[in-house]
């Protein structure tokens, strides 16, 4: 059984129709990464699934459940997914560890002693141990995306949602934060990604799934999109990256 | 009679100086409780206006409209002299000054959360919810102390609004300073000649070395965290 199934999704901001019926399943272990034109949809998806944004129709299943019911409590669903944005927006009133042990110990109700051994550990994989104690606004961009991803993964979520992650990065940021993705890929977590860059996308992601108009147009092995994609919009598009 | 410099007896005369200073413990404990209300309960209203229900928002906005367009007299008189007589309660003029005083604060306290609020990046909100946390939550651990700071010289600024507008409650019959003040005008009338300059004078002074500070207090905090 999928962890994850989009069921024919729909989604409108008033008149403007952003999702046009988007079904994708995601395995457990599985990367995903959706590529797209700006603006056909890709993190609105993501921003879906984790019920920033309400659905206009269809049905979103995480691990059996249907999510997209009336009735869900979004705050128990959310804390079984990590998401991860582009402005990675840590509170800048707290340190960095307690940006990382809030929610666990707050929404989760863990011991804090537990969550903040857990929560050392993970800064000692992305190498920030020595900034526990800083703030924010101490820390260069790529250190703060790093801070959010463990921040996220504090959770011990099911999956992980990542909304471009880097784009808001100097490239040599960006290589700091996506060699922490490509080892939690390694380790099997299961990501759903949006992002720009082409490299990191064909390094990381079992499928590509393409969208453009609101529609999944392809979804393929990462390697036979790049190498011979199926349908016309994604070569065009794939041919904007080729200088 | 005394004229010129030394009408400034006035002040000293008798327990002259003694009642003016029980007057503005009266004024003190208004402002005292009005803003002690306020403070708390504005963040609170400030949150609620906030809010993603439409009709509390707007609820909100018409209580906050109304305690702002109807000047702060009318609503003294209206709670002073109308509401008492059409419901037959007995309020002190001190209580309903606090009343009237505080739903004045809590209005615009709340004006001043809101816009602390709203000045947060969306963003912060909306990566503590994916975190998982519930709105209470987010509230608490985040909203509240991100604003802060943000509140503390703005609502300086408010209690020293409402710490000068609490002559007004002199006309609803309140013995505070001002009307303390004018008693003894009043009695001075035929035996002093400057006394409501001296008196006048002196309410200046003391209500100046209120405010002063806390007006300064405010604008060094706004520099410092601006």
């Amino acid at each position: 059984m999928s962890i994850l199934e989009i069921q024919n999704i729909h989604k409108s901001f008033g008149e403007h129709k952003v999702l046009n019926g988007v079904s994708l399943a995601v395995e457990k272990g599985e990367v995903i990464v959706l590529l797209g034109p700006s603006g056909s949809g890709k993190s609105t998806v993501l921003r879906c699934i984790n019920g920033l944004e309400p659905i206009s129709s269809g049905s979103i299943i995480l691990d059996g459940e249907t999510i997209t019911a009336p009735n869900t409590k979004w705050n128990k669903i959310r804390q079984r997914m990590g998401m991860v944005f582009q402005s990675y927006e840590l509170f800048s009133h707290k340190s960095i560890i307690e940006n990382i042990t809030l929610a666990p110990v707050v929404a989760q109700k863990r011991d804090i002693k537990e969550v903040t051994e857990q929560a050392l550990k993970l800064l000692a994989r992305v190498g920030l141990t020595e900034k526990q104690n800083a703030y924010p606004r101490q820390l260069s961009g790529g250190q703060k995306q790093r801070v959010a991803i463990i921040r996220a993964l504090c959770m011990n979520p099911e999956l992980m949602l990542l909304d471009e992650i880097t784009a808001a990065l100097d490239p040599e940021m960006t290589r700091e934060v996506l060699d922490v993705i490509l080892d939690l890929a390694r380790d099997g977590m299961t990501m759903l990604i949006v992002t720009h860059e082409m490299a990191f996308a064909a390094a990381v992601a079992d499928k590509i799934a393409f969208l453009d108009g609101g529609v999944i147009n392809e979804l393929s092995p990462a390697k036979e999109f790049f190498e011979n994609p199926k349908c016309d919009r994604a070569k065009k598009f794939l041919d904007k990256f080729k200088f | 009679m005394y004229e010129g410099i030394d009408g400034i007896r006035v002040i000293f005369e008798g327990i002259n100086f003694q009642r003016l200073m029980v007057g503005l413990l009266v004024t003190l404990k208004i402002a005292a409780v009005s803003v002690a209300v306020s403070i708390p309960v504005g963040v609170l209203f400030g949150i609620l206006m906030t809010s993603r229900k439409k009709w509390v928002r707007l609820l909100c906005y018409f209580y906050l409209d109304a305690i702002r367009i109807i000047p702060i007299l009318v609503l003294l008189f209206v709670f002073y002299f109308e509401i008492t007589r059409v419901f037959k309660i007995q309020w002190s003029g001190e209580f309903v000054a606090i009343i009237v005083f505080s739903m004045w604060g809590i209005a615009e306290m709340g004006d001043l959360t809101r816009g602390a609020i709203r000045s947060l990046p969306k963003h912060q909100i909306e990566s503590a919810l994916a975190l998982g946390l519930s709105e209470n939550a987010i509230h608490r651990h985040i909203i509240i102390p991100q604003i802060t700071r943000r509140l503390i010289p703005p609502s300086i600024n408010l209690i020293t609004r409402m710490i000068k507008t609490t002559p007004l409650v002199a006309l609803i019959s309140v013995i505070e300073i001002l009307k303390v003040g004018q008693q003894i005008i009043e009695y001075n009338l035929y035996r002093n000649s400057t006394a409501s300059f001296w008196i006048y004078g002196f309410i200046f002074i003391v209500y100046f070395l209120l405010c002063y500070p806390i007006a300064e207090v405010s604008r060094r905090l706004e520099k410092r965290w601006g």
